[in-house]
């Protein structure tokens, strides 16, 4: 059988896609636009970035590609903590990562990237680079 | 020093070579062998036992049973058919030329099915059932077909059978013995079987011989039997046993058992002892097992003895518990009553379809074996009494009878210490109590501490009840922690919000819990909020406690999008609202399914997508069905008497008032109903959480049935009732329900665990034992006052819509969302779809207003 890939034409222009300044800083929306508790998706060069903004207020962000479903869906996890390590929960098969190191707790040969961010001027600010 | 290398090669990656390479991969056997597999289908091992399910939604991949983790410590081979065997040199040759030499093989080729030599029996229209390559020729040849006939009615026959009728097919089962199964089940139990059978649709003639396939041109016709009757049919499946197969060995010179088979030794080893064998293709003691579970005790000795153990294989139990068309059935130890004077305790009763027999010694003192057919929730702890010797426990009569509601005849604590629990993985009581003794105090850290209920989880229930015996012996607490963040049960905590009136999960965190909470506590308590308060599941800071269904009011499929539900009250819909899903489906290119629940999923909506398709949803009349909500799913039903022929109350409408009294409710778990308009039951009202069905006098109410995982009959709580007392009930059951249940209990499991049982329940209901009815009607009313949609309410909400996008920074939606179409749908593409060059198609995007590009 001969497969067809759909894909949608309104994939983002490479002129639309978020580019990082000189310092390597991209912003990506004020820090009021993400409820507390709650996980925004943010796309910055290629890369799609989970960022969420705890109850407390401190920031994490992480990648949004879930590795055991691969969704583009870790954005859209429940937050909570495990024994203390603040972690998000995946949304399809409910696996659970520290938001911190990035790695799996309930299988920890998996990690998945996590990436700096800050506040600048009220704006959440995500960098691809290791500090 | 690094090991010295040796290469061990496995032919054959069926299930129990595979159950080889795991225990080898398991065990670290990697660092001393290199292990290369050779299998000669297409796929890696999948499950044949279960083969009927890939008519019946399964996929090959659902199938599989080869961990891509484990594979990747094996060197595996695919359409790699050995050809030879070189025992001097030490070498196999595939079919394809290539050579690889061996220190070790294991020989794990399985068996071939028997087709017997019919005239006729090797054209076109005849199938065996063994790999999914038959089942696709099946698949393909039963397009055009009406009719299917399985010659042999054993265990893999009915399986065969349940298959074509998956297929929509008509079956028919032809078998030479006087009855179904005679290998595991006796005359009175088959003929239990055979009635539910028939009951499905399927005719069985037993006691046949097939003489003939008939054919006039290349296609069957049907076929002839000993008498000279026919049997029209246009395919036919032959099932008709295994024969081992042996050819390999029998050129390399190996022994050959008397009826078939390589003869293998207590070690598994074959006449040449750098050459094993294990599963259907060998014999031991003269004797070739055609079960999966000496298959795998074989493959336990041999990974044993390749790590330098001693394990023997002395012949394995051939019990058997499994489902056959739906139907449970088990056959264990001396089921035929062949020990010298044993005796048969047996009960039979025709009308509920339930025949167990028990085989006791003479002295009606110990247990030998026994046969259940359609009641074999006993059959793990009977087993176990069998295969212990011990001595029955109270009279062996009450053990012969079905065992009713909450009155366990035999607690888990009469199995001996030494009893196997675990047949999968060979794990005993001794090692579970040892592994409970050791700290281990929750399910999931018992199965990877012991690996008990790891394979196939039927033993699952007796680890748990084990679990919570040796906990409660040892003084510990059973743990009924919600989680880490609240020291309480689901109902305690439903106490407290309800009794201080919490609004907000962050004051009930403050209350009496610790932490941030987590994605099990967080959902229960917006849950608990739902049903007491029935404020918007996203208002204020009720939004980040739901789970992703409930964020974005749709079904969160696998890759990422989402399905979206209308409701359909009572499964009724008119032509105009037919037409408008359909243009909505269009519209945005989703796929269409209907549902169980009778209405419509329209499938592979994205995030973005999901407020423009419920606009024109809410334009067209449409609500939020909830299809995402721990809720209220829909109440079914039949015609009624507004068309029916039988029907003797008007089912639509009462289902209709009871979906529209209900719908949102939020609850501990879904909540499933129908009505049916009379006892033939058409909407399947007892398979329900409620189910009500139409009688001459007025309505039976029906609750705590099931579907799904695990069938439950629903037990009828109040007979003949009037409209108004039968909701007046339903309010107090469902509300008892949402306030006692735990956290994703559904109402069967609930009522199975209520102290009391049924009787309980009526008391609570229909008597008022606690006092509690005018509260839980109260509650209902409220929510029935309260009750908006919730997708409208979205909708009105400018907050609430910017949520809904893939990017917070961009516009565009998720680039990683690629598509196939298949049979005229759209579905993802899957890691093992072919990857031809990628054509931009529009998909899911409204036409409104499109710029050109």
């Amino acid at each position: 059988m001969t497969l067809t890939v759909l894909t949608a034409p309104d994939r983002p222009e490479l002129d639309e896609r978020p580019a990082a300044g000189p310092d390597g800083w991209v912003g990506v929306c004020p820090v009021t636009t993400i409820l507390p508790d709650t996980g925004v998706c943010a796309l910055v060069g290629d890369t799609q970035v989970a960022v969420f903004r705890l109850a407390d207020g401190d920031l994490h962000a992480v990648s949004n590609h879930d590795p055991f479903s691969h969704a583009a869906v870790l954005s859209r996890g429940i937050l909570g903590d495990r024994r203390g390590r603040p972690k998000v929960a995946s949304p399809v098969y409910k696996q659970s990562f520290d938001l911190r190191t990035g790695v799996c707790l309930d299988d920890d040969s998996v990690r998945i990237p996590v990436y700096r961010i800050r506040v600048a001027d009220g704006t959440v600010q995500v960098s691809l680079s290791p500090g | 020093m690094a090991p010295v290398e040796r290469t061990l090669v496995i032919v054959g990656n069926g299930m129990v070579g595979q159950k080889l390479v795991d225990l080898l991969v398991a065990a670290g056997a990697g660092e001393t062998w290199r292990i290369v597999v050779l299998g000669e289908e297409p796929r890696p091992a999948y499950d044949r036992v279960h083969l009927s399910s890939y008519f019946d939604g399964c996929t090959a991949e659902d199938l599989g049973l080869a961990d891509p983790a484990v594979m990747d410590a094996v060197e595996l081979h695919l359409d790699a058919r050995v050809a030879a065997i070189d025992r001097g040199a030490r070498t196999v040759t595939t079919a394809s030329g290539t050579v690889h030499g061996y220190d070790a093989l294991v020989l794990a080729t399985g068996s071939t099915p028997f087709v017997p030599p019919l005239e006729g029996a090797d054209g076109p229209g005849c199938f065996v059932y063994r790999t999914l390559e038959d089942l696709d020729a099946i698949r393909a040849a039963s397009a055009d077909t009406g009719t299917g006939i399985v010659i042999g009615g054993g265990l893999l026959g009915l399986e065969a059978a349940n298959a074509l009728l998956h297929l929509g097919l008509e079956a028919r089962v032809v078998e030479m013995a006087p009855r179904l199964m005679p290998l595991q089940l006796d005359d009175r139990g088959a003929g239990v079987l055979r009635d539910e059978i028939e009951a499905l649709g399927i005719e069985v003639h037993l006691g046949a011989t097939t003489t003939r396939i008939l054919r006039t041109g290349p296609t069957v016709d049907g076929v002839e039997l000993g008498d000279g009757s026919t049997i029209p049919a246009e395919l036919v499946v032959f099932s008709a046993g295994i024969r081992p197969r042996q050819d390999l060995a029998e050129a390399a010179g190996l022994l050959l058992g008397p009826r078939g088979g390589v003869v293998v030794d207590d070690a598994c080893r074959t006449s040449d002892p750098a050459i094993s064998a294990i599963g259907e293709c060998a014999s031991h003691d003269g004797r070739v097992y055609g079960l999966v579970a000496p298959g795998y005790a074989m493959a336990r000795v041999v990974a044993d003895r390749l790590a330098g153990g001693e394990a023997a294989f002395t012949g394995a139990d051939t019990s058997t518990r499994l489902k056959v068309l739906g139907i449970g059935v088990a056959s264990f130890g001396d089921a035929h009553a062949t020990t010298p004077a044993a005796r048969e305790l047996v009960w039979h009763d025709p009308v509920d379809r339930i025949y167990r027999k028990l085989v006791v010694d003479g002295g009606g003192t110990r247990l030998l074996g026994g046969v259940l057919v359609g009641d074999v929730e006993d059959y793990a702890v009977l087993q176990q009494l069998q295969l212990s010797g011990q001595a029955i426990p109270g009279r062996p009569g009450d053990l012969a009878a079905p065992r009713r509601e909450a009155t366990p005849l035999l607690g888990v604590a009469a199995i001996a210490d030494g009893a196997t629990v675990c047949t999968c993985n060979n794990v005993t009581k001794a090692t579970i109590c040892a592994a409970v003794g050791a700290g281990a105090d929750a399910i999931g850290d018992l199965k990877a501490a012991t690996t008990a209920g790891t394979g196939c989880g039927s033993c699952l229930p007796l680890v748990k009840g084990l679990l919570e015996c040796e906990l409660a012996r040892a003084g510990r607490e059973v743990d009924h922690s919600l989680c880490e963040h609240f020291p309480h049960t689901r109902q305690e905590l439903f106490d407290i919000v309800r009794v201080r009136e919490i609004r907000t999960f962050g004051a009930l965190l403050e209350a009496c819990g610790t932490g941030r909470g987590c994605e099990i506590c967080k959902p229960a308590v917006a849950s608990i909020l739902a049903s007491l308060w029935n404020e918007h599941v996203l208002a204020g800071a009720h939004a980040p406690l739901q789970d992703t269904n409930d964020l974005f009011l749709a079904n969160l499929q696998r890759d990422g999008t989402y399905s979206v539900v209308p409701r359909v009250p009572g499964g009724e819909i008119t032509p105009d609202q037919l037409l408008a899903i359909g243009g909505v489906a269009r519209r945005f290119d989703l796929s269409c399914k209907i549902t169980g629940g009778q209405r419509i999923d329209l499938l592979g909506a994205r995030v973005d997508q999901l407020p423009g398709i419920w606009q024109l949803l809410i334009e067209a009349g449409f609500e939020s069905g909830h299809a995402y909500g721990k809720a209220l799913r829909t109440v079914k039903s039949c015609v009624g008497t507004n068309w029916c022929r039988y029907g003797v109350g008007d089912s639509t409408a009462l289902a209709i008032e009871l979906e529209l009294r209900y719908r949102g409710l939020r609850s501990p778990h879904k909540i499933k109903s129908a009505v049916s308009g009379c006892s033939r039951e058409c909407a399947e009202a007892q398979s329900k959480d409620f189910g009500v069905i139409a009688t001459e006098r007025g309505w039976n109410l029906y609750v705590c049935g099931n579907g799904g995982m695990r069938p439950q009959h629903a037990v009828l709580l109040a007979p003949d009732l009037d409209t108004a007392t039968l909701v007046g009930l339903v309010d107090r059951f469902l509300m008892f329900y949402i306030r006692t249940a735990d956290r994703l209990e559904r109402t069967a499991t609930w009522l199975n665990r209520l102290p009391g049982g049924i009787d309980y329940l009526r008391q609570v209901v229909l008597e008022d034992s606690l006092g509690l009815s005018d509260q839980l009607e109260a509650d209902m009313a409220r929510h029935v006052a309260t009750y908006r949609c919730e997708w409208r309410a979205t909708l009105e909400d400018p907050d609430q819509l910017a949520r809904f996008r893939h990017f917070v920074n961009a516009d565009a939606p998720d680039p990683t969302l690629d598509y196939v179409r298949e049979r005229g749908q759209r579905r993802p593409l899957r890691p093992h779809d072919a990857r031809p060059d990628r054509v931009p198609v529009s998909i899911g995007t409204p036409q409104r207003g499109a710029k050109p590009r």
